[in-house]
């Protein structure tokens, strides 16, 4: 169970207010995505969730606490360049996190506890379609590829929240339909907690069970510093109670086709697919 | 008619054209050298290559009477030796202080200012006061190719670590490591190829720096012959040596950019 509260939270740079008056609660397993102008402070809220950047007013709460002035490895991210180390290879990547946990020193595994995590990182490569590419160093990718294996770092931790902005931004549009499908089908088999900022408002309604969207209210010609952006509109994209329904009857079925003969199941046949959800307005 | 820029030789008149300068410049002086030589024979300005090859091997295989060592041997060993400690030493120094500094922003904020007034001290201009502090020996040597080198590459080691994207320092704090993890994990081995490549480029500047200390006070070494030998005017001494430091140099920097090919093989990859 992961609640993300954010209660009052303002975001001023000396006299220019970027963010005010932000008040979200997000329920457990949301795909939260933020949509808005650009320059309007979606990536500084993002930034906020992060701890990159601290709010000026007001208090983010994780699960009813207070989350801690840096980054730490509850919330993982994804930006859109720069979220893989250059020397590392894919599979050194992709350990980096646990072996910074184990060994606070060498930061390095060996013998036994290495092949456990090398097995481990491994089957999450192959999850993110990149197990042929484990030795290859990052530049020796592409765009979309580096993307993934950002995700799979990411997720060797189980991060409560994982935090995505513009992850899709730098693709080009068959590469970006394929990581959608990824990173909705990680989000469903891990139960996390997904926000993510784009501009693209077909990928934010594909995507999100909840959209909000950040604008400013309020406007003065003479000083448009003077007011910051808030959340303009708030849409629940994907009906709770829909989701849950269908992932129960996808159970449901799955169950009953375990205990039909094993000769008439058609493992393609599987009724995983996503139906089109309505977008249903929240406010 | 194309334009001039659009003509680019092949392959194999590479070679040739590289080559070209080279044996040009020798060529020129074989004519020269025979000229002067025709019209006195014992003319010390510009010797022929027989009377190098004769002086060269007369430094490296007999004995000097008075230092009781292979004098051109031991000029060498004594020049690398001050080099390599100078090099060395400033590489760590850049190193460990370009990291730290460039990485934690409290001692950036403290000592970046004062690294950029330092490394404009001619070091040339302080040599008196090192021979006055260290005496005229090797620390004073040392000191000074630290002092000529050591502020450059820490300037340029810090400058690396600050233009590492934040976004991998960000990453590499949500992956749960440590400040010492993300110095040794992330920032050190980044920088690496970067320091090899900045201490390629203060080979210049550190063989100057052997040299000007030689040519004041030294027992021996490259640059102290040629100084010495300067008063006879014996060129077969002096244009042999200054062709054996540019080779030694040459070798170096060969040595060092494929130490970096080497052992950071993913540096290449980004640059191709």
């Amino acid at each position: 169970m992961t609640t993300i509260i954010l209660d009052n939270v303002w975001k001023e740079y000396e006299d220019r207010v970027v963010l005010e008056r932000v008040n979200l609660a997000l329920d457990d397993h949301e795909f939260l995505v933020i949509i808005g102008p650009s320059g309007v402070g979606k990536t500084t809220l993002l930034r906020m969730l992060l701890s990159q950047e601290q709010p000026s007013r007001g208090r983010i709460l994780i699960d009813g606490e207070p989350i801690a002035a840096e980054p730490t490895a509850d919330r993982g991210v994804v930006f859109q360049r720069y979220s893989v180390f250059p020397h590392r290879t894919v599979l050194g990547n992709v350990m980096l996190g646990p072996q910074w946990a184990g060994a606070p020193v060498l930061g390095r595994f060996f013998g036994a506890r290495r092949r456990e995590l090398e097995a481990r990182a491994m089957a999450l490569l192959e999850r993110v379609g990149l197990a042929d590419s484990a030795h290859k160093y990052p530049a020796q990718l592409s765009g979309g590829m580096q993307q993934r294996l950002a995700l799979a770092q990411a997720l060797i931790l189980k991060p409560k929240v994982l935090l995505l902005d513009e992850p899709f931004g730098a693709l080009d549009p068959g590469t970006r339909r394929s990581m959608h499908e990824l990173v909705r089908d990680l989000w469903e088999e891990n139960a996390m907690t997904i926000v993510m900022v784009t501009h693209d408002l077909s990928e934010a309604f594909l995507l999100g069970t909840r959209v909000i969207a950040v604008d400013k209210p309020r406007r003065d010609p003479q000083a448009p510093e003077r007011f910051g952006a808030t959340i303009a509109s708030d849409f629940e994209a994907k009906c709770r109670i829909v989701r849950e329904s269908r992932r129960f009857e996808t159970e449901r079925e799955r169950v009953r086709l375990a205990l039909v003969p094993p000769a008439s199941t058609d493992p393609n046949s599987l009724p995983g697919d996503v139906s089109p959800a309505r977008a249903l307005v929240k406010d | 008619m194309r334009r001039i820029i659009n003509y680019a030789p092949r392959a194999g008149g590479r070679v040739i054209l590289a080559a070209l300068p080279f044996v040009a410049v020798l060529a020129i002086y074989l004519i020269a050298s025979n000229a002067r030589l025709a019209v006195e024979p014992n003319d010390k300005l510009m010797p022929a290559f027989a009377t190098f090859w004769a002086t060269l091997t007369r430094l490296a295989t007999t004995i000097d009477k008075a230092t009781n060592q292979y004098l051109f041997w031991w000029d060498t060993w004594l020049s690398l030796q001050r080099l390599f400690l100078g090099l060395g030493i400033s590489a760590l120094a850049g190193l460990v202080l370009g990291i730290l500094v460039g990485f934690i922003p409290y001692l950036r904020a403290t000592f970046e200012p004062f690294f950029a007034a330092f490394s404009l001290i001619p070091p040339l201009a302080v040599l008196p006061i090192l021979f006055i502090l260290f005496g005229l020996g090797e620390v004073s040597k040392i000191v000074l190719i630290v002092f000529g080198i050591a502020p450059f590459i820490i300037r340029d080691v810090m400058l690396r670590v600050a233009s590492l994207p934040a976004e991998q320092i960000i990453k590499a704090q949500t992956l749960g490591a440590n400040t010492w993890q993300m110095i040794a994990g992330v920032v050190l081995p980044q920088v690496m190829p970067r320091l090899i490549d900045s201490v390629r480029l203060s080979l210049g500047a550190a063989w100057l720096f052997v040299i000007a200390a030689e040519a004041i006070t030294a027992e021996g070494g490259l640059g102290y012959r040629i100084f010495l030998v300067r008063r006879y005017l014996a060129m077969d001494v002096i244009l042999p040596y200054v062709a054996w430091i540019t080779l030694l140099a040459f070798l170096m920097d060969y040595g060092l950019r494929r130490l970096a090919a080497a052992a950071y093989p993913w540096d290449r990859i980004k640059a191709a």
